[in-house]
């Protein structure tokens, strides 16, 4: 079997918007770069994404999801950057080879620098009837409905009132698809309040301090039960409300995909409010191994927005490390991308993450954990 | 949730308009009775500004700390430039000065059929509740790139505060 | 049962003109449209179950759509344990319910 071996100075893993971002920073430093993605097309979320983003005008705040990830790709082949598609990352080793696909076939790859941006998935909700067809991710049933242009039902039942499930409702009426309820088992909306009042407005019901109890079906959904939950979120018998529905939408929160980094004996550790099990890592997004940085949701579940500082930022490490940009140089633009990330990590929402990344970060450099 | 998360709220969802007028957050019944003027019902502190720049007279100051609920400058004429900046949604355009019997709520619409100009519609409020009828005025897209309608729909002037969206009759 | 496709859009606006791809699945013909994934065009016509678990046989379709929870995978072209939510479609594909862990069947 042919197999090809391809050396560069870094690889990035994941071409969804921390990786691009990476890249295209890469690309501008004049560093060779090839950025892998297992998917058949790049963006990563991106181009789900139909909505306006927040921020400032810096985070590309009013654009469409879809919009941003057309700009990243368009300066990546600009800079003709390489982006590997279909190219899964399978193994990656402290020595920073890698084993991918390229082209169907087996291949590896020798980089001097790698950036992890694998992003985070969907997590599941288990009830009796999780697993029937019908009952999928909200991401699923985004990418279904804003980039496959397909109904994967008629009528939805919505569980979780992050932003996720509040978007992903907003964007099922959009496509015609009825929704039902949204769910949640806390006692308020955990999402933006405006995401919430623009369902609310269009008539969707909020059952806060409820969780689904079971879906039923056969050979998939076709009817969900949900139930009101005390504080400490057990079912009140008599409080049962049986939805009909095709689609169960389950919106409970993203993990990240770190199997790549805990794999390879990367230092890990776990912080609930960013989704669980998280690479260790520094302010300049270094882990525990040399040469390997973090960037976007893998590091911690945030949003696009954080995702394109971050990627940039470890951009700067690996450009730094190559000694590519010089010292002073990068510190100075360090600053600026950590004060536009400052920017977005402010008020009542971002504070509480803020202070999570900034413990990762202390705890990291406590423990010596990056190889100077 | 911490506090600070509701704290413009009346409940989830539904500003405290009281509140937000106290702070100069929301325009008073005489500004809204004499003629249009943006209202955003922006209610929790998110980093977010494009509304300040989409302002051609720079009436709306958010400030450094992009997580500002906006302030409105006196000098707002109600052009609605701002209204498909904000990706909340949340901006709308009120106008006490109409007619005599009725006020007018543009307002953000992304769906479709797009109602049309004289059609009657079922007029909600924030939780989604029918509280009159009322006739499309206007439907527009500021910019040719603009995806986000806006919908001016005429209602009784009781109903200014409350009318937040509409929905065709024949749905 | 109205069409699952989203032919118009009030953000994504009509549906581009596509190629046609003809697939088959359980050796039926499926139309689908370049660019779907076998996971879209599944559900464009209407499938449920994309395989049957292995000790209880029940039925499993999509869960992320995005390539890492392998809840939709499928036979395809003999090989099992396929992706269908990131495989995209291709003329004459050979699409198979898949049932448990699935049997190679290469030619």
């Amino acid at each position: 079997m042919a197999r090809t071996v391809t050396h560069c100075d870094v690889a990035v893993i994941g071409a969804g918007p921390a990786g691009l971002s990476a890249a295209v920073q890469l690309g501008e430093a004049g560093a060779d770069t090839i950025v892998l993605d297992e998917k058949p097309a790049a963006g990563g979320q991106l181009f789900k994404q139909i909505h306006k983003f927040f921020g400032s005008e810096r985070h590309m705040a009013g654009m469409r999801g879809f919009e941003i990830g057309e700009l990243l790709l368009s300066r990546c082949e600009e800079l003709q950057i390489p982006v590997r598609l279909n190219s899964p990352a399978w193994a990656l080793f402290p020595d920073l080879s890698l084993g991918t696909t390229f082209e169907g076939l087996p291949s590896a790859i020798k980089a001097k620098q790698v950036i992890v941006a694998t992003g985070a998935s969907e997590n599941a909700l288990s009830f009796p009837g999780w697993t029937l067809p019908g009952v999928m991710g909200a991401g699923a049933v985004q990418t279904m409905v804003n980039y496959h242009r397909v109904r994967p039902g008629e009528r939805a039942l919505v569980v979780g009132a992050g932003n996720v499930g509040l978007i992903v409702a907003y964007q099922l009426l959009q496509a015609g698809i009825e929704v039902v309820a949204v769910a949640e088992a806390a006692h308020t909306v955990g999402g933006y309040m405006v995401h919430a009042a623009k369902i609310r407005r269009m008539g969707v019901p909020f059952a806060m301090n409820h969780t689904v109890l079971s879906a039923e079906g056969e050979g998939r959904v076709e009817r969900c039960t949900i139930a009101a939950v005390d504080e400490a979120f057990v079912p009140q018998p008599g409080t049962e409300r049986t939805f009909d529905v095709d689609l169960v939408c389950v919106a409970v929160g993203l993990s990240p995909a770190v199997e790549l980094c805990s794999s390879m004996g990367m230092e890990m550790t776990h912080v609930g409010e960013l989704g669980g099990w998280i690479p260790s890592h520094n302010a300049a997004l270094q882990t525990s191994i040399d040469g390997v940085y973090v960037a976007g949701d893998v590091s911690g579940v945030e949003e696009a927005s954080s995702a394109m500082e971050e990627g940039r930022l470890a951009a700067l490490s690996a450009l730094s490390a190559l000694g590519v940009v010089r010292r002073p140089e990068a510190e100075c633009l360090r600053t600026k991308i950590k004060e536009s990330l400052n920017q977005l990590r402010r008020g009542p929402f971002g504070s509480t993450l803020a202070q999570r990344k900034e413990d990762v970060c202390r705890r990291h450099e406590e423990q010596c954990l990056t190889i100077a | 949730m911490p506090d600070d998360r509701l704290k413009y709220m009346a409940e989830p969802g539904v500003p405290d308009l009281q509140k937000l007028q106290a702070e100069g957050l929301y325009p008073t019944d005489d500004r809204i009775a004499a003629g249009p003027v943006a209202v955003f019902e922006c209610m929790q502190e998110i980093p977010c500004n494009p509304c300040e720049e989409a302002c051609p007279r720079g009436c709306i100051r958010i400030g450094e700390d992009i997580t500002g609920i906006p302030r409105l400058d006196p000098s707002c004429t109600g052009c609605g430039l701002c209204l498909p900046s904000c990706p909340g949604l949340c901006i709308f355009i009120l106008d006490g000065s109409y007619s005599g019997t009725e006020a007018t709520v543009t307002m953000p619409y992304e769906l479709l059929p797009l109602p049309e100009e004289g059609e009657t519609v079922d007029a909600l409020d924030r939780q989604g509740r029918e509280v009159c009828e009322g006739r499309v005025v206007r439907v527009r897209a500021i910019g040719t790139s603009e995806l986000c309608r806006s919908l001016t729909v005429a209602i009784p002037k009781a109903f200014v505060h409350d009318v937040r969206h509409v929905r065709r009759q024949s749905d | 049962m109205t069409s699952r496709r989203i032919d118009d859009h009030p953000i994504l606006g009509a549906s581009p003109n596509c190629r046609e791809v003809t697939i088959t699945v359980d050796g039926s013909p499926l139309l689908a449209r370049d660019g779907d994934t076998i996971a879209s065009a599944l559900i464009a016509a209407g499938w449920t179950a994309f395989r049957h678990t292995e000790k209880r046989h029940e039925p499993r379709g999509v869960f992320c759509a995005i390539g890492k929870c392998t809840d939709c995978v499928m036979t395809v072209n003999g090989v099992p344990n396929v992706r269908t939510c990131i495989a995209l479609v291709e003329d004459g594909m050979r699409v198979e319910t898949q049932e448990g862990l699935g049997t190679w069947r290469v030619p």
